[in-house]
């Protein structure tokens, strides 16, 4: 493993103030968008805009406060950049929710689960004070994220919704446990691959300019694949099998070295998708659809049409560059603007600028996640990190590049910004973690004093 | 590790960057085709999200808009017509999907988009003031406008009145019947405008046709001023008391069936003067003259009076015309308003004000005045010349015998006390075994005109019966005429 004995890749440092103040600026960013939204729409500032704005404020205060004592190396822009986009979140479902058309979106809800999904962040922080501890947990993690999987489909908490068998019904609430199962099947695919990445890299043979792995290696990647597509055919629920399988791809990767895996790991979901496409209606319909959005046989067609994509096109090409302005568009009139489509219903609003500096945002928390990977000193923090920071791009890229009808439409949450609680829960978790790691890769070694009389200890 | 992690990295600045460029692909490149999308409700809600300007005749307002009671709506504004379907074939209606008449040619100064509007949402928008449409003044006025309604209504006919300044071309009144009300087509509910727009198609007579400029007749009786003007044109020394051959039957070269007049009466002795040809009407002089002028001269003096022109004003106005050219027998026919020959009331109003206005036709014109929201002026009505129809000479000529018919013919009923009204009558033959249309034209007073007006009752004559256009005809134009006149 050469890159223990590498230099740190950056000087670490602890920046609390910057942190700090970048924080408040989210949070500033935010309420100015709330006023804004409240003069739009009725001509004055919301009356609730200091309760959102120090209730949101306030919990990331606590979260600052925490990681600050519990992970004081972590590096400084992840926190205030999610608070930015989960701000934003919030901000655009408020304005929605106004609108009155959708009545499925509700600013408080929302806010309710920020605050849940925020505890979470410290509460893992602090339970959590070595994630290696997680290494050990593998094979339970595998075992939980499976069962999370599979729980929409047990008769009695299972719940069908919008045509896909993925909630479950808890108590009153209703959660998405594929969100949860994510962080689960991260965890395990780490542990699992760092276990195994010798023999999955280096047994096989070389065939032209790809080294082929031993038949018997293939069969991780098998069950993978028969899972994902499981949960394409059972639950219809494209976006979860993608991103997955895509995440385990992408790790499998990484741990190995061997771009043998790739190939293979395309070849299988491609094939999948192709016959699954074949044979249910619903994935062809997707295809269909991407293909020839504006035509009327889908525009009309009642379900599994074009209509919310096209909506959602009206829209983007409404808000143009600049964007109407929030709470001068009608975002309202894409069906889910508060949940899958809220990307669509901020460009609407926003504007091209705007949808430019949010995926800035979003690819920012991405390589900041990638850089903590690349410092990290195991390989079990390599890979998680890694691969939790591959989960979240290819999340956005899934759900983004579906709205936005550059890959066919996919049904997946927009990490923070779209309303659901089990999604905040588990991406503020998972940027917890993200969170820890930075915090014992940026942490710098212990130094040997060799010379007490010579050398000064200095420590920024 | 860090170097497979280095290429997840660029894998994922990859998977970025395709977002970013589709991004811009879609709110830039295909940006405007997807909000121009008739799909697109966004357009729907922009068209009613700005307080559009007034159509207003004098002081009187025939469309405005109005701030949505229903402030949760997402139309903000609401347009009404308070005085429903007797202007609604001069304001149209403002459709979700459509804009017709007023409202739609001059569609971009009500909404405060077109550019002469530019500085006023420039100062509006320093004020932090919502920007709001031009107002569009109207020539029309609103007593001749509701006399010409009220008349012809009570004929209990469909047909069209057309009046005009003589002086000017201004339209004082236009209507048509039947008419519709235009605001339930002007809701900004899709499927409701579209049942009404069907409830009314389907009535009968067509009541979304404006029958004052899109509908052409042939012209009956009172085309034989036309020919009368050619007639004179052709020869300076020809004048009121010229004697034309007045048969009881014109012989029609290459046919067995000859003109008759009207009824198969005689016309006086057989030869008479053209006054008193036209005062009764008789076919057979003007058969004769058409066919002595042959086609040519007819046609182009019917051209001198604007026929066959382009005319917007702004509604664009159908073209009339007098057909092909055939055989003698047909030009003897066209002379007197039959055969192919198809004039719209517009084109016949813009004969008897040609004749009044010294021979010259003004361009007939519906706008009087556009002023921004404040005010302002944009845009004043310049009356221009048209055509030139007849010389002053002729034009006196034809006025004297006009008046004769009112005063000694079959145009009685459109007499006003104390002014000279000049007129035609004319019963047009539609097809057999149906009642005729009856026509009228008429202008007053003769000297410096005010009105002149044109009136067509659709199936108001009686087969045979001359005089009968100027007994349904002739009352709705007096009406009009009195009302401009304050009589």
């Amino acid at each position: 493993m050469n890159a223990v004995s590498e230099a740190p890749v950056l000087m670490p440092a602890k920046r609390r103030v910057a942190h700090l103040a970048m924080l408040a600026g989210a949070v500033g960013v935010v309420m100015l968008a709330y006023a804004n939204v409240g003069l739009a729409l009725n001509g004055s500032v919301p009356a609730g805009m200091l309760t959102y704005g120090l209730g949101l404020g306030g919990l990331v205060l606590i979260a600052y406060l925490v990681l600050a004592k519990f992970a004081p190396w972590a590096d400084p822009l992840i926190l205030p950049l999610v608070t930015l986009v989960n701000g934003l979140g919030l901000v655009i479902i408020y304005r929605i929710e106004e609108a009155g058309k959708e009545v499925g979106a509700s600013a408080a809800t929302q806010l309710f689960w920020t605050a849940i999904g925020i505890v979470m962040f410290s509460v893992t922080l602090i339970v959590l004070r070595d994630h290696r501890a997680l290494q050990r947990l593998t094979y339970t993690a595998g075992a939980a994220g499976l069962a999370l999987l599979i729980a929409p489909l047990l008769p009695l908490i299972g719940h069908e919704q919008f045509g896909a068998r993925i909630w479950i019904n808890i108590a009153g609430f209703t959660l998405q446990p594929a969100e949860l199962a994510k962080l689960a099947l991260a965890v395990f695919f780490a542990g699992y691959l760092v276990a195994k990445r010798d023999v999955l890299a280096l047994a096989g043979k070389r065939l032209l300019f790809i080294d082929l792995p031993r038949a018997r290696d293939l069969g991780p990647v098998l069950i993978t694949w028969v899972i994902s597509v499981g949960i394409l055919v059972l639950q219809k629920d494209l976006g979860t099998s993608l991103l997955m399988f895509g995440a385990f791809v992408m790790m499998l990767y990484i741990a190995t070295q061997r771009t043998s895996w790739v190939l293979i790991g395309l070849l299988l979901f491609v094939g999948g998708a192709f016959i699954a496409g074949q044979i249910f209606s619903h994935v062809g319909d997707r295809f269909n659809v991407w293909l020839d959005p504006s035509n009327s046989i889908y525009y009309e067609r009642e379900f599994g049409g074009s209509y919310q994509l096209m909506q959602s096109l009206f829209g983007l090409g409404t808000g143009g560059i600049l964007g109407t302005g929030l709470g001068q568009g009608s975002p309202e009139e894409i069906p889910l603007a508060f949940s899958d489509f809220i990307f669509a219903a901020a460009g609407e609003e926003l504007g091209l600028t705007g949808l430019m500096a949010l995926l800035l945002v979003y690819g920012l928390i991405v390589q900041r996640g990638l850089r903590t990977a690349l410092a990290a000193r195991d390989p079990f923090s390599k890979l998680l990190a890694g691969g939790l920071s591959f989960v979240l791009a290819w999340q956005i890229f899934i759900i983004v590049g579906g709205v936005t009808r550059l890959i066919p439409l996919t049904g997946l949450v927009t990490p923070f910004m779209s309303q659901g609680g089990s999604a905040l829960l588990a991406n503020w978790i998972l940027i917890a973690l993200l969170v820890r790691m930075s915090d014992s890769a940026r942490r710098p070694p212990p130094q040997a004093i060799q010379d007490e009389g010579l050398t000064q200890v200095f420590q920024r | 590790m860090n170097g497979t992690l280095k290429r997840a990295s660029l894998a994922c600045m990859l998977l970025f960057g395709l977002l970013m460029l589709n991004v811009n692909y879609v709110q830039v490149v295909q940006a405007e085709d997807l909000r121009a999308d008739g799909r697109n409700k966004r357009n729907l809600y922009a068209r009613y999200e700005v307080e559009r300007g007034r159509i207003t005749a004098g002081d009187k307002v025939l469309a405005e808009s109005v701030e949505n009671k229903d402030t949760s709506s997402k139309y903000r504004y609401l347009r009404r017509y308070p005085e429903g379907e007797i202007y609604a074939h001069i304001t149209g209606f403002f459709a979700p999907e459509q804009a017709t008449q007023i409202e739609g040619s001059h569609n971009r100064l009500l909404n405060g988009s077109h550019p002469d509007l530019l500085i006023r949402r420039g100062i509006d928008l320093l004020n932090s003031e919502a920007s709001k449409g031009a107002n569009v003044d109207l020539t029309i006025m609103p007593k001749a406008q509701e006399a010409a309604h009220k008349a012809l209504s009570q004929s209990g006919k469909r047909g069209a009145v057309v009046a005009l300044d003589p002086k000017t071309g201004a339209i004082l009144a236009m209507v048509s019947l039947p008419t519709f009300d235009p605001n339930p087509l002007s809701k900004p509910d899709r499927s409701e405008v579209n049942e009404a727009y069907k409830a009314i198609e389907k009535r009968a007579g067509g009541p979304l046709l404006n029958r004052a400029i899109n509908q052409s007749y042939a012209p009956g009786s009172t085309f034989k001023v036309v020919t009368a003007a050619a007639f004179l044109e052709d020869d300076e020394s020809r004048g009121a008391q010229t004697q034309v051959s007045a048969p009881t039957v014109l012989k029609l070269p290459n046919t067995s069936v000859g003109l008759p007049n009207s009824g198969g009466a005689a016309c006086g002795s057989g030869t008479v003067s053209l006054v008193y040809a036209l005062e009764v009407s008789c076919n057979t002089p003007f058969g004769q003259i058409g066919m002595d002028l042959g086609y040519d001269a007819l046609n182009e003096q019917t051209q001198k009076f604007g026929a066959g022109e382009d005319l917007e004003i702004p509604m664009s106005v159908s073209k009339s015309t007098i057909g092909k050219e055939e055989d003698k027998a047909a030009i003897a026919k066209t002379s007197i308003g039959q055969q192919s020959n198809q004039m719209t009331p517009m084109q016949m109003a813009m004969v008897a004000a040609g004749i009044a206005n010294n021979g010259v036709v003004m361009k007939p014109y519906l706008v009087k005045e556009i002023a921004d929201s404040e005010g302002t002026e944009i845009e004043k009505a310049d009356p221009e010349e048209f055509t030139t129809a007849v010389t002053e000479e002729t034009s006196r000529k034809l006025r004297e015998m006009m008046v004769s018919v009112v005063n000694n013919g079959t145009a009685k009923l459109a007499q006003i006390p104390g002014v000279a009204v000049g007129g035609k009558t004319g019963t047009a033959e539609t097809a057999d075994g149906k009642p005729p249309h009856a026509w009228f034209i008429s202008f007053a007073p003769a000297v410096n005109p005010e009105v002149a007006v044109a009136v067509i009752v659709e199936s108001g004559g009686r087969a045979g019966n001359e005089a009968s256009g100027g007994q349904t005809a002739a009352p709705v134009a007096r009406a009009v005429m009195a009302a401009v006149l304050g009589k």
